[in-house]
C-alpha cells in the first residue's frame, strides 16, 4: 500500500510473482488454469501469460458495504495460491477494509490517493449492497454513507465489479420487507460498466477469472442479459450436474434420509434449484474442486439467482403463495379456485333449470312436436 | 298444437366454424391437455422406483420431450389462429374478440345479465361467439402469449435452434428462471379454470338454446331460427365487412 501522491511505476504481475518466490512453472500453471476458466482456447494461454508479464498491475479499490465478507473469503481460498497471493494481495488492493493493514485516517488517505493517482484506471470492486433507507445511516464508514462512498469511488473507476449476490441483486438484506432498502450496485451507478458476479459467495476461481480477463484484454468480458460474464453464468447448474442422468431417468430423492438419497439420486424433489440457477458450480466446484452443494447431498439453493430468498423455498420447488399461509403454493390456490369454480358452475346449472324453465320447456315441446309429426 | 304459445321454428343451417377453425380448436385442446399433464409431472415428478441403471431409463426425459413437442404445436397453432383472425369468416375475425364498439360492450353486459346472473330480460342470440365469450377468448390469447414467452424463455438456454433462442430475453425480464418458471406455472391454472368453465358453458348454451352448440365444433354448423336473419341486433357484435365471403346484404350499425 503506497501512500505517496506521485504515481510510481507499477510492477507487472509476473514481477510480483517472481518476487513472491514462485517459479516460472507455477506461473504458467496459473495462467493455463485461468485461461481455461475464462473460457478461452489453449492457444490463448500465450496471450494471457504475455499480458500478465508485461502489463502493470491494475490498481483496485475494494469496497465493503452491507455484506458478510464471504466473497473475500471465497476469493482468498481459490484453488491456486497465486490467485490470493498475487491477484488479491498484489493486484494492489489499495483499499479494502477487511484485508488492509492501515486503519482510520491512514486508510481513508490511501483510498483518496489511489482515486486521485489512478483516476480512470482503477477497478472498483464492490462487495455488499447499499442501504438507501433512512438516508443511508444503516451502513456508514468514516462518516460517509455507503452511497456517498460508492459514488465517489465510481466516478474515476474504469470498470466496476459487483462481487456476490449482495452487490449484484441485493441478496438476503433485500429480502422482503427490505428494512434498510438494500440496493444493488447497478441500480445506483450510471454510465459505468458493471460486471455482476453473483453467488453467495461467488466461486473464487470465477472471481479471479473476471480479473484476469480484465487485465489480459483490457475490456470487460462478454456479459449476458443480466450483466453476468457469459463464460461462467451461461449454463444452468442442472445442465452440468453429475446427477443429471437420474433426473432424466425419473429417479429422485424423496426425503433426505431415504434409500434414494444414499444412492445419490437427483435432488429435484427436495427443492434443488439447479434447473433455475446459472452458475459454474457443477464444473469448477468449490475448495480446490473438492465438491459442491449437490455433491454433498444437498440441493442447490440458487444463491446466485436474483430474489432466491423471496422466490423460492429451500426444500420445495414451488414457492409459497402470498396470503395462503406459509405452506400454501400456487397449486393450493389453484385447487381452491377449481373447487370454487366447480361449486359456482353446479349452482349455475341448478339455477338454469329454475330460471330458464320456460325457455327449456319451449324447446322440449318444440322438439316433441316435431317428433310427433314424424310418422316413424 | 298442444300449447297455444308453441311456435315451431324453421331453422337454417349456418356454417359458423370453418374447417381450419375446427382443426385449430381440437389441436389446441389436445396440445393444452398434453402440456398440462406433462407440466404437472415436470413440476412434481412421480415417485418411481427402478432397478435399472439411470442410463437405461429416460422417463422424465420423455415427459419433457412430449412437453416441448406439444409446446411447438401449441405455438404454431396459435400463430395460425392469429392469421385466421384476418383470413377467416366473420365469426373467426379478430374483431369478434376485442371490445371496440359500444354494441360490443352492450352485448357483454346483456350476456352477463341474461346468462350469468340469469336476470329477467330478452334472451340474446349469438351465432358465433357472444361478446362476453369473445372477450374471454381475447384474454386467453394473452395467456397463450404469456405461456409461449415464459415457456420458450425457459427453454432458450438449452435450445440449439434459433427460434426458441429468440425468447432468451424473457427470463431477464423476470430477473431469472425462478420467477419465470413460477409465472409459467401460475398461468397454467388459468387454462385449467378456463377449460372447466368453457366446457360447462358449451353444454349450457346447447341446453337452453338448442342450436347445436356442442356439435358445431365438429361439423361447423349451427342451426339458427329464420327470424334471426332479419333482426340486425343478433348479428356479430363488431361489424365485419363480409362482402368477400358471402353474397349476403351488408349489415348496418343499429341506430
Amino acid at each position: 500500500m503506497s501512500n505517496e501522491l506521485v504515481p510510481t511505476k507499477q510492477p507487472t504481475y509476473y514481477e510480483e510473482v517472481e518476487r513472491k518466490g514462485y517459479s516460472r512453472r507455477d506461473f504458467l500453471q496459473f495462467v493455463s488454469m485461468m485461461t481455461a476458466f475464462i473460457g478461452l482456447e489453449n492457444s490463448a494461454i500465450g496471450q494471457v501469460a504475455k499480458a500478465l508479464e508485461t502489463k502493470p498491475r491494475v490498481p483496485v479499490i475494494w469496497l465493503h458495504f452491507q455484506e458478510c465478507t464471504c466473497c473475500s473469503e471465497s476469493f482468498i481460498r481459490s484453488s491456486h495460491p497465486i490467485v490470493a497471493d498475487i491477484l488479491l494481495d498484489k493486484i494492489s488492493l489499495d483499499y479494502t477494509e477487511t484485508l488492509m493493514a492501515a486503519s482510520g485516517f491512514q486508510a481513508e488517505e490511501a483510498m483518496q490517493n489511489t482515486m486521485k493517482k489512478y483516476k480512470g484506471e482503477y477497478i472498483l470492486c464492490v462487495e455488499g449492497s447499499v442501504p438507501m433507507g433512512a438516508d443511508g445511516v444503516y451502513c456508514m464508514i468514516g462518516g460517509k454513507t455507503s452511497l456517498q462512498i460508492l459514488e465517489e469511488a465510481a466516478e474515476g473507476a474504469k470498470a466496476i465489479i459487483a462481487w456476490g449476490s449482495c452487490a449484484s441483486n441485493g441478496c438476503v438484506q433485500a429480502a422482503k420487507p427490505n428494512p434498510t432498502q438494500a440496493t444493488p450496485i447497478h441500480k445506483l451507478v450510471k454510465g459505468k460498466p458493471v460486471i455482476k458476479v453473483p453467488g453467495c459467495p461467488p466461486i473464487g476461481e470465477v472471481m479471479a477469472g473476471v480479473i484476469v480477463h480484465l487485465v489480459t484484454f483490457d475490456r470487460i468480458p462478454e456479459l449476458d442479459g443480466l450483466g453476468r460474464p457469459k463464460a461462467f453464468y451461461s449454463k444452468r447448474v442442472h445442465d452440468t450436474c453429475y446427477r443429471r442422468p437420474f433426473y432424466d431417468a425419473g429417479l429422485y430423492v424423496e426425503s433426505f434420509d431415504d434409500a434414494n438419497a444414499r444412492k445419490g439420486y437427483c435432488l429435484y424433489k427436495v427443492g434443488c434449484k439447479g434447473p433455475s440457477t446459472y452458475n459454474a458450480c457443477g464444473v469448477m466446484k468449490w475448495n480446490n474442486g473438492t465438491s459442491f452443494p449437490i455433491q454433498s447431498g444437498h440441493g442447490c439453493i440458487g444463491c446466485s439467482e436474483e430474489n432466491y430468498w423471496d422466490n423460492g423455498r429451500l426444500y420445495d420447488r414451488a414457492s409459497s403463495f402470498a396470503g395462503f399461509g406459509i405452506e400454501a403454493n400456487a397449486d393450493t390456490f389453484g385447487k381452491v379456485a377449481l373447487g370454487v369454480t366447480g361449486a359456482a358452475l353446479a349452482g349455475h346449472a341448478v339455477m338454469t333449470n329454475v330460471k330458464k324453465k320456460k325457455l327449456i320447456r319451449n324447446l322440449e315441446d318444440e322438439g316433441k312436436q316435431s317428433e310427433h309429426e314424424l310418422k316413424s | 298444437m298442444k300449447t297455444n304459445y308453441l311456435h315451431v321454428h324453421r331453422l337454417r343451417r349456418v356454417y359458423v366454424w370453418e374447417l381450419p377453425v375446427r382443426y385449430y380448436h381440437w389441436l389446441n385442446a389436445l396440445a393444452i391437455i398434453a402440456l398440462i399433464i406433462t407440466g404437472f409431472l415436470i413440476a412434481s415428478p412421480l415417485a418411481l422406483q427402478s432397478n435399472q441403471e439411470a442410463t437405461n431409463r429416460f422417463v422424465m426425459g420423455w415427459v419433457r420431450v412430449i412437453h416441448f413437442i406439444a409446446a411447438y404445436i401449441f405455438f404454431f397453432n396459435f400463430l395460425f389462429r392469429i392469421y385466421w383472425g384476418f383470413a377467416g369468416n366473420k365469426y373467426a375475425n379478430w374483431k369478434q374478440f376485442i371490445p371496440t364498439s359500444k354494441k360490443f360492450i352492450k352485448e357483454m353486459w346483456t350476456v352477463f345479465k341474461i346468462d350469468i346472473l340469469m336476470l329477467r330480460g330478452k334472451e340474446h342470440i349469438s351465432i358465433g361467439h357472444n361478446a362476453m365469450a369473445g372477450f374471454i377468448y381475447f384474454l386467453t390469447f394473452w395467456a397463450f402469449l404469456i405461456q409461449c414467452l415464459t415457456g420458450f424463455g425457459l427453454y432458450a438456454s438449452t435450445a440449439t435452434w434459433w427460434l426458441p433462442k429468440l425468447f432468451s430475453w424473457v427470463p431477464t425480464l423476470f430477473g431469472g428462471d425462478i420467477l419465470t418458471r413460477q409465472v409459467h406455472h401460475w398461468t397454467m391454472w388459468f387454462f385449467i379454470l378456463f377449460a372447466v368453465i368453457h366446457v360447462y358453458l358449451v353444454f349450457y348454451h346447447d341446453y337452453v338454446e338448442g342450436r347445436g352448440e356442442i356439435s358445431s365444433m365438429g361439423g361447423g354448423w349451427k342451426f339458427i331460427e329464420e327470424d334471426v336473419f332479419h333482426d340486425e341486433e343478433f348479428h356479430t357484435p363488431n361489424k365485419h365487412d363480409s362482402n368477400r365471403h358471402k353474397p349476403k346484404k351488408t349489415t348496418t350499425d343499429e341506430s
